[in-house]
């Protein structure tokens, strides 16, 4: 029998802790099916946030770091300026990167370190317990904001790429989602080009995934693909927002 | 024969550094240690080196864990305030047992403080300083040379134990120029080996992980005990500190860095007298000389405890000398400089004059 599909050995055997329908499991086996396709798992060091994915450092089958809550970036910059030769992947949630870590975030792009963020936002904090992140949406309850959020208590939900992308050390956002096959095939091939772009040294490369959080979003997975669909694209277009590849189609950020 | 130049303090102890192999700095302006950065960002390319103004002493923290991890003898510095941010990535950095180097020069505090030198960061210094248990091995250079020094130390320690280092200096140190001679030949880390748990391309090995977290039943506290084992053992063999003129004195005055120096004009004074004073300085802070105090107390039943704190260094005097002899205390906190005169008084008092 002709065998079509196994577990990539980017990824260790250890059984995952994800929630049924949660998007990391999802990433996680693309984040290891590139690294070893591309030929780089030997040189892939990963950094796991604090989070849900806080225990990554034990899934992805490379060397890994799991550092303080949003700092990835950082220690990133840390590891690749001594280490230039690995491919630097910092694996991070929406609280961990646009919250604790937006300093970090935004300093490391504008400084185009040559690393790769791969950022799922899930618009909640799912390890806590589903508190408001930076990216909850407007009207979206959360239990520091039971009544959902609104404007005045809490300000805006954050759109990353878009931000990101005003700044020149930006070399490639692209923002997917993993809630249908076509868009986990997108979402390898964005995964495809930030490592290929890193190892080219060419900048600052970021994949925002938006991901299904059914556990805090208090619905089913299947509702969870629901409402990615009906309210999180809508807020949060999907697209490449920043390219070094003068053929790719961008975005238009507003000003 | 070695040659002398003349130094400020914050550059000696960035020299030093290098010297020592560092390789890699990461830091944020903060007055009294501006110079520091400054000498790094032009001196660490030099060496082919990595130099970052980070955009916080957070992030420079951070990128110290993620250098370290790679393997790289690293650097951040800063005063108090910038300290104090950087506690969580110092615990991260303690937990995951990774050598790493830096280095405080306090100034006046709580809050923002001032920028005068003080020593009011004496507990966060040797009580490991962020959450969680652990220490730092802690050195109070006392000079500009100690400062040039003294972070070769700083790393032979970190990397044979695996702990963090540090140095404790003042404004004043940092700020003094003096004929500074380094007393080590100039260290090449390439040449050395690279340690096993360095992340990094993985040729035919077991991947490696640096963390600082167990979630086995159990493990996290059995991970501590292997700590503490190491930090006993640092305990044992690691202890600087230096002693004058103790043999036959009745007073013993103590303290570190800057204070010491003061303390050392004040002895003068006083043998000059016919006071029998003798000094106790210790070098390193953490571990503390506490075999020095106890056993001195034998014979010595007053110490004069001089510092630029409101009663932290005095602690670990009353805990070392466990109540054999009288301590007093002369505190000069946030910003307050003692002088020799004034701490003459005092030993005037003590000795019935």
């Amino acid at each position: 029998m002709k065998k079509v599909f196994e577990r990539t050995t980017g990824l260790t055997e250890t059984p995952m802790r994800y929630c049924p329908g949660c998007g990391h499991g999802v990433v996680h086996r693309l984040v290891g099916e590139v690294m070893v396709e591309m030929g780089l798992q030997e040189r892939a060091i990963a950094i796991a946030p604090v989070g849900c994915s806080v225990f990554a450092d034990e899934y992805f089958n490379c060397d890994a770091i799991q550092g303080p809550h949003g700092r990835g970036p950082a220690i990133a910059t840390g590891i690749k300026s001594i280490k230039p030769e690995c491919l630097v992947i910092s694996y991070q949630g929406d609280g961990d990167l646009a919250s604790i870590g937006m300093a970090e975030t935004i300093h490391s792009a504008n400084r185009a370190e040559n690393i790769t963020i791969i950022f799922i936002n899930n618009a909640i904090y799912g390890m806590t317990g589903g508190q408001m992140a930076p990216t909850t949406l407007l009207g979206m309850k959360a239990t520091t904001c039971p009544a959902g959020r609104t404007v005045t208590a809490n300000g805006y939900p954050f759109r990353m790429c878009e931000l990101l992308a005003v700044l020149d050390g930006a070399c490639y956002l692209e923002r997917t989602s993993v809630h249908a096959p076509a868009n986990v095939i997108k979402t390898k091939k964005a995964i495809q080009k930030a490592f290929t772009y890193q190892m080219e040294g060419r900048g600052f490369t970021m994949v925002e995934v938006l991901s299904q959080c059914p556990t805090d979003w208090a619905m089913t997975p299947l509702q969870s693909i629901e409402k990615i669909k009906n309210e999180m694209i809508p807020y949060f277009p999907l697209g490449v927002y920043k390219s070094p590849d003068p053929k790719a189609k961008t975005v238009p950020v507003k000003a | 024969m070695a040659e002398k130049i003349l130094m400020k303090g914050n550059e000696a102890l960035a020299e030093g550094a290098v010297r020592a192999g560092c390789r890699f700095f990461a830091g944020y302006p903060i007055t009294p240690q501006n110079e520091i950065p400054e000498y790094m960002s032009w001196r660490l390319p030099e060496v082919g080196g990595t130099f970052i103004q980070a955009e916080s002493e957070i992030a420079a923290i951070n990128m110290i864990y993620g250098a370290s991890s790679a393997g790289a003898r690293t650097m951040t510095s800063s005063s108090g305030p910038g300290i104090s941010l950087k506690q969580e990535g110092i615990s991260y950095c303690a937990g995951a047992r990774l050598p790493i180097f830096y280095a405080n020069v306090m100034r006046g505090g709580p809050g923002l403080g001032n920028i005068a030198p003080s020593q009011g960061d004496y507990f966060q210094s040797t009580r490991g300083g962020g959450h969680g248990d652990y220490r730092v091995y802690c050195m109070a250079p006392g000079s500009v040379s100690e400062l040039a020094n003294f972070p070769k130390i700083c790393y032979d320690i970190a990397f044979k134990y695996r702990i963090p280092a540090m140095v404790l200096a003042d404004g004043l140190l940092g700020q003094m120029m003096e004929p500074v001679e380094f007393n080590f030949e100039p260290i090449k880390p390439e040449t050395l080996p690279e340690p096993a748990w360095v992340l990094g391309v993985n040729k035919n090995r077991e991947r490696r992980i640096v963390r600082s977290y167990d979630l086995a039943p159990g493990k996290l506290e059995l991970l501590n005990f292997e700590l503490e084992k190491t930090l006993l053992e640092v305990e044992k063999n690691e202890v600087i500190c230096e002693t004058t003129k103790t043999d036959d004195a009745d007073i013993i005055i103590t303290g570190y860095g800057t204070a010491a120096r003061v303390c050392k004009s004040a002895m003068a004074l006083a043998r000059k007298e016919g006071i029998k004073v003798g000094l106790v300085r210790p070098i390193t802070l953490w571990p503390f000389p506490k075999k020095v105090f106890f056993d001195l107390a034998d014979r010595a039943k007053t110490f004069l405890v001089v510092e630029m704190s409101l009663g932290q260094y005095v602690e670990d005097v009353e805990l070392a000398v466990r109540g054999k002899a009288r301590i007093e205390l002369h505190k000069r906190p946030a910003g307050g400089i003692p002088t020799a005169e004034e701490v003459f008084e005092l030993l005037k008092k003590l000795a019935g004059r």
